[in-house]
This record gives structure tokens, C-alpha cells and sequence, in this order.
């Protein structure tokens, strides 16, 4: 019994916390080696003045009432001293079904010498500058039509690599250029996806022979501080691949873009700013007849540009309106992917924080293949970011 | 003869000195730049992304700062997360491996920093904008004036082993013209130890510590979230109470809701930059003290 006594008076003096307690070293940094994470989620609450409507992209706001446009979940670390990774992984609900997208999974040298930089995996084409910016960082609810007619809903992405080089002239000029696969839903105006249409032709299965069919890309992208307040950056990029809709048949997009911010040195929390953004695009597609159906031998050309202005007027608000022109040649009239089309959105939104926005935005909508008759649309967005405090690309 | 030979020697030491080019050192803000500066001396050629008046919370990273840490020896950064939001794309953009995070040409500062306010308890964004680190505007200590400077020389002494004994020549310098200065301060401040004010966001936190003034309060309730209406109230009561002497903002807050403070309250509003080259002619760490001890006692003694 004494000894029980002993032993449990023993017990409780080394578990008391006088006994147990360390100095207190407050902990310096979050020491872990596992990668940042962030999830951002962006809906959207949707009106339309048709049951048909023109939002074809795959994370624009697309149904009469509610549209879960993405759920992004990002992965990134430094991978070894010589480079980092990064994973954009979406998740979507389409027609009550989830769906799991590979979006982007890549890596970056860090260690390359000439200021040399790789990317290599799955990624986003750099063509332009919407094309490689995630759905959450766009300005507005929805893809410009532009984007989505040459690139579809989901952008031009595929496995490949990039080299880039930033020269070392005095000012910023950086050239890109990529290879990536040409196949599937994400290179639509290449190889895509068997049975699909491009302006009445159909695709037919188009194996790869040689370095030909492989989707290629070049890009400048040139910037200038014009001061402490303003920045310019200005791109020119080309794209250059086969197509499906032929044996040899090819297809070239180019693309010229301008971006261009002021924001005052004093500026609270980034406010206020005034930016403008514009792209223009031509698509040259050479149709041909791969399925033997008797369609005639034809060059699409199709071209478009946006526009956009935004306006930081007061802290945490930012009002934008943007204006849209694309139209292709030849019969064209009643594709609803290569008619004349013409749009205007403004909008409105309010950030909480740098972790939460709500958006209000206003289409009208005139499209060749509907009479020109005008279309109005209405959305309610809003996104919330948790994790990670995000960077962007300027 | 001996002329011909004098102006040889001379062109000869012009040209080696000239070709000893400097080392490029880019840091994120003025006030490293300033440091940089005085331990480095003509070593280096120093330039900072960010102007004096600029909130460094908040920044984006431009073409034109990758293109400057693009062609960097040394990259210096607060640290502590105040640069989370900007400085990763431009050193991924920057294509320098010298530069990178683990590389000799990379530095923290924050690293040989004792930080305030790191948080003990669970941290979520339900608190603002925190920095889970600790609170980064530790630059505002004069006496982490000594050991920013301690952890540049350490670092460029690194980088230019044959340059050590002028590197720390310079800090030596530095530490002993800094100490004098601190207790210079110390000395004007001293009639107004213990004076309460009010802040507008937690950046004054170093300052204060040193300097024995009273943050009784703060215009944010939250880090990085403007103000709630219901805060707003509970402050001009607590004000009116206590009788803070000033409230104290940075140039890049809406002077809005300092302004009604005021005049609810009758406490002056002293707006301060708390960086180097936030106003003309403050282009040293130490014309920083000597400006914000210049305007907070010219505002005390005129509110006395």
C-alpha cells in the first residue's frame, strides 16, 4: 500500500506541468515540409433573358440559377535546390455529376544558368493573357468569346515543356516558346477530339508522326515602367500546329495583347488603380475533308479581341466594363462558335478582403445566329479563398 | 619623369577601382536599403523595389522589379510574411539562381530578428490579416537597426570574404554612431515615456517598446480589415476616458475615420511614414529617427 501510495505521488510529480514545463521558445516559423495549399471556391447565381444562352465556356456562369464554376485546389513547393512545383487541381459539378480536372501539374527550373527558365508537365499554353490565368483571377464572370472560340471552355492546355529566356537588355523583354501535345478537348483548334466540328467540318482521328504534330508556340512579352505608378506590358504570341479536320491540314492563331496599370504610390490595401487590358486574335484554320464526306477545301479565319477597363474607385471596390468583337468568314452566319458577335459587360465588385470577392455583372449579348437580337444576362459571383496567401503574375 | 609615373598610378588605381564592379544588392524595402548602404559602403550598389511612401503589404510584382532581382548578387527581404503577397513570383520570374530562397545570395532578415507579437494561440483569418510569424515591422526598434545590420555584414561577408575587414569596419561604424543616436532619442522621447496614443494598424508596436509610449488602442480592430462601426464607438469612449495625445497613421490609410476620431474625441491625428524616403530628405535609418522623433514631439508639445 505504501508503495502504491509512493509510486502514484511519484507518477503525478513527473506529470505535473511545474515539473514538466520547458523554457518557452516561441516558435520561430511554421517549420513543415509540406507544400502550400489553397482552395478557392467561385460560384455563381445566374439569369438569362433566353433559355438558350451563349456562355459556352467550361467555368463561365452557365445555368438559370446557380453555376459552381470551380472548385480550385493549388499545390506548390520547392521541389530540391534547382526547382519548384506546382498543381492546380479542379473540381466541378456538371449536370449533378462531379468532375475532377487535371488543370495544371508542372515543374520550374530555379537553377538553370543565361537566365534560362523550364517548365515542363501539364500547363497552360502562355498564349496572351487570359489563356493562362485561372478562372478565379479573372477580372470578370466569364471568358472573353474570343478565348472561347479558339480555345474552347477549358483554355489551351496539354503535357509538354517551355523554355523561356529573359534577355539581358536593359528593359524587360522575355521570350517564350513551348511544344505540347495537340490532342484532346484542350486543343480544340488542333487535333481535339474525334467526331468534334469545326465550322461544318468534321474531325477524324490524326496520329502523331512527327514533331509537325505537336502544338507549337512562340511569345515576346515586353514591359516598361513608364514611372513609380505606371507599368506597361505588351505581348505578341503565335501558335502553329495540325488539325484534324485533314491529313496535312494545319492551323496558326495569333495573338497580340496590352496591359497597362496605374496605381498612386499611397495607395491603401491597392486601391485605388485604374487598368486597362485588351487582346486581339486571328485564328487561320485550314479545313479539309479527313472524313470523306465531300465538304469543300477552305481556310476559317476567325479573329476577335476584348477589351477592358477597370477602376479601383475606393478601397476594397472596383468597377469594370469590357467590350467584345469576334466574327469568322465565309458561312458563318448560323455557328453559334464562328458568327458575328458582339458584347458588352460592366460590372461592379466589392472585396472583403484580399480572400473573398462578390461580383455583379451585366452582359448584353448580340450573336449573328440568333438574329442579332439582344441577349441580357445577370450574375452573381463570389469566390473565398483559404490556405495560402496567393501571388499573381503582372 | 616622376609626374608621367604619379599620373600612371592614378589611372591605374581609378581602373581598379572601376574594376571592382560593386555588388548589386536588391532589398524589398528602403529602410534595408538604408542599412545595406551604410554596412556595405562603395561594396555595394544597393536599390530597393519598393518606394518610402509604399505599403509593403501590398504590392504586385512588376516586370521592372523582376528585371532588378533578375540581375542581383544579393536579394534581401523583412521577412515574416510582410512580403508574402509579392516577392515569390519575382524571384521565380527573375530566372537567378544565386538569389533563390536557400542560396548565399538570398537573405531574411526576420531570421535574426527577436520578433513581437508571434501569436501562441491558433491562428485563423477570422483574426484579419494576421502574420502567423510574428509582426514584421521590427525595423522601427533602433536597436534592431544593429542587428539588421549584424545579419547584412554576416551575409556580405559571405559573399566577398576578401572585403571582411572593411565590411566589418563599416558595421562597427554603423553600431557606434547607432548607439549614440539611441541614446540621443532615448533622451528627447524621455519627457514623453509613458504618453498615450492611439495607432492606426499594428506597425508601431518596435517603436513604441523602445521609446516607452502607451498604445492605448488601435483604429483596426483587425489586422488589414477596416474598422467596424461598433469598434469605432468603443473607441471614442475609451478615448474620451483615457485622452490618448495623438493617433497615430501611416500615409496610405483613409484618413476618414482618424479624422472623426478627432474631432469626437479632440485627439490630434499625426500622420507618419515609417519607412526611409517616406518624405523627402529622410534618406538614412537615422534621419528616420530624427524625422519621426522631430514631428511626434513637435505634435505633443504643441497639443501640451
Amino acid at each position: 500500500m505504501h508503495w502504491y501510495l509512493l509510486f502514484m505521488t511519484l507518477v503525478i510529480f513527473i506529470c505535473s506541468p511545474s515539473w514538466a514545463q520547458v523554457p518557452q521558445i516561441p516558435a520561430r516559423s511554421v517549420q513543415s515540409l509540406n507544400p502550400e495549399i489553397s482552395l478557392d471556391g467561385l460560384a455563381a447565381a445566374g439569369y438569362f433573358s433566353e433559355a438558350e444562352n451563349l456562355n459556352f465556356g467550361g467555368h463561365d456562369p452557365k445555368n438559370q440559377g446557380f453555376t459552381f464554376q470551380n472548385l480550385e485546389l493549388t499545390l506548390g513547393a520547392t521541389v530540391d535546390p534547382y526547382a519548384r512545383a506546382d498543381a492546380h487541381i479542379i473540381y466541378l459539378i456538371e449536370d449533378g455529376e462531379s468532375v475532377v480536372e487535371l488543370e495544371e501539374a508542372y515543374l520550374t527550373t530555379l537553377a538553370l544558368p543565361y537566365r534560362l527558365q523550364l517548365i515542363g508537365g501539364q500547363f497552360f499554353t502562355r498564349f496572351g493573357r487570359i489563356n493562362p490565368t485561372h478562372p478565379h483571377s479573372w477580372d470578370f464572370a466569364d471568358q472573353p468569346v474570343i478565348n472561347n472560340r479558339l480555345f474552347e471552355g477549358d483554355g489551351l492546355r496539354n503535357p509538354g515543356i517551355q523554355l523561356s529566356w529573359l534577355t539581358p537588355l536593359p528593359i524587360y523583354l522575355e521570350i517564350i516558346g513551348s511544344i505540347q501535345n495537340a490532342n484532346g478537348e484542350t486543343a480544340s483548334s488542333f487535333l481535339s477530339v474525334p467526331l468534334e466540328e469545326v465550322g461544318a467540318h468534321v474531325l477524324g482521328e490524326r496520329k502523331v508522326h512527327h514533331l509537325d504534330d505537336l502544338v507549337y508556340m512562340g511569345r515576346v512579352k515586353n514591359a516598361w515602367s513608364l514611372s513609380d505608378t505606371v507599368e506597361m506590358v505588351i505581348g505578341g504570341s503565335g501558335l502553329f500546329g495540325p488539325n484534324a479536320s485533314g491529313l496535312d491540314s494545319r492551323t496558326e492563331i495569333y495573338g497580340v495583347d496590352l496591359y497597362t496599370k496605374w496605381r498612386p504610390l499611397n495607395a491603401q490595401g491597392g486601391f485605388p488603380f485604374v487598368a486597362f487590358q485588351a487582346e486581339g486574335m486571328w485564328r487561320h484554320y485550314e479545313a479539309d475533308d479527313i472524313t470523306g464526306i465531300g465538304l469543300p477545301n477552305e481556310t476559317l479565319k476567325d479573329s476577335g479581341f476584348y477589351a477592358q477597363g477597370l477602376w479601383g474607385f475606393a478601397y476594397r471596390w472596383v468597377a469594370g466594363t469590357r467590350v467584345e468583337y469576334t466574327d469568322g468568314n465565309g458561312d458563318n452566319a448560323a455557328d453559334p462558335l464562328r458568327d458575328r458577335r458582339l458584347r458588352l459587360s460592366p460590372n461592379l465588385t466589392f472585396y472583403p478582403s484580399e480572400f473573398s470577392k462578390w461580383r455583379l455583372q451585366y452582359n448584353i449579348d448580340y450573336a449573328e445566329h440568333l438574329n442579332d437580337k439582344a441577349l441580357h444576362a445577370v450574375f452573381l459571383q463570389f469566390e473565398f479563398l483559404i490556405g495560402t496567401h496567393g501571388a499573381h503574375v503582372f | 619623369m616622376k609626374k608621367i609615373f604619379a599620373i600612371l598610378v592614378a589611372i591605374f588605381l581609378i581602373k581598379g577601382l572601376a574594376w571592382a564592379a560593386p555588388l548589386r544588392v536588391v532589398t524589398t524595402t528602403e529602410d534595408l536599403a538604408a542599412i545595406a548602404r551604410e554596412v556595405g559602403g562603395s561594396l555595394v550598389e544597393v536599390e530597393s523595389l519598393t518606394r518610402g511612401i509604399q505599403d509593403p503589404h501590398f504590392l504586385e510584382a512588376r516586370p521592372s522589379m523582376i528585371l532588378k532581382v533578375s540581375r542581383a548578387d544579393l536579394f534581401i527581404e523583412v521577412g515574416a510574411e510582410l512580403e508574402i503577397g509579392w516577392v515569390l513570383p519575382l524571384l521565380i520570374g527573375a530566372r537567378n539562381p544565386a538569389i533563390q530562397p536557400g542560396m548565399p545570395g538570398f537573405l531574411d532578415v526576420s531570421n535574426s530578428i527577436e520578433l513581437l507579437e508571434v501569436p501562441t494561440g491558433r491562428v485563423d483569418r477570422s483574426q484579419g490579416d494576421v502574420h502567423s510569424l510574428g509582426n514584421p515591422h521590427y525595423h522601427l526598434d533602433p536597436g534592431n537597426g544593429k542587428a539588421i545590420a549584424q545579419s547584412i555584414a554576416k551575409k556580405l561577408v559571405d559573399l566577398l570574404p576578401n572585403q571582411s575587414e572593411t565590411i566589418n569596419q563599416n558595421l562597427k561604424e554603423f553600431n557606434r554612431k547607432l548607439d549614440e543616436a539611441i541614446i540621443r532619442w532615448k533622451n528627447r522621447m524621455k519627457p514623453y515615456e509613458g504618453t498615450k496614443v492611439v495607432t492606426y494598424h499594428k506597425s508601431w508596436s518596435y517603436f513604441v517598446k523602445r521609446f516607452g509610449l502607451n498604445v492605448i488602442d488601435y483604429v483596426e480592430d483587425k489586422p488589414g480589415i477596416p474598422p467596424s462601426p461598433a469598434h469605432i464607438n468603443q473607441l471614442i469612449t475609451e478615448m474620451k476616458q483615457e485622452k490618448p495625445k495623438l493617433i497615430i497613421m501611416e500615409p496610405w490609410f483613409s484618413r476618414s475615420i482618424p479624422d472623426l476620431l478627432s474631432r469626437e474625441t479632440g485627439t490630434k491625428v499625426l500622420v507618419l511614414p515609417p519607412t526611409v524616403g517616406g518624405v523627402e530628405g529622410v534618406k538614412t535609418y537615422f534621419d528616420l529617427f530624427d524625422y519621426l522623433i522631430g514631428q511626434l514631439i513637435s505634435a505633443l508639445s504643441q497639443g501640451a
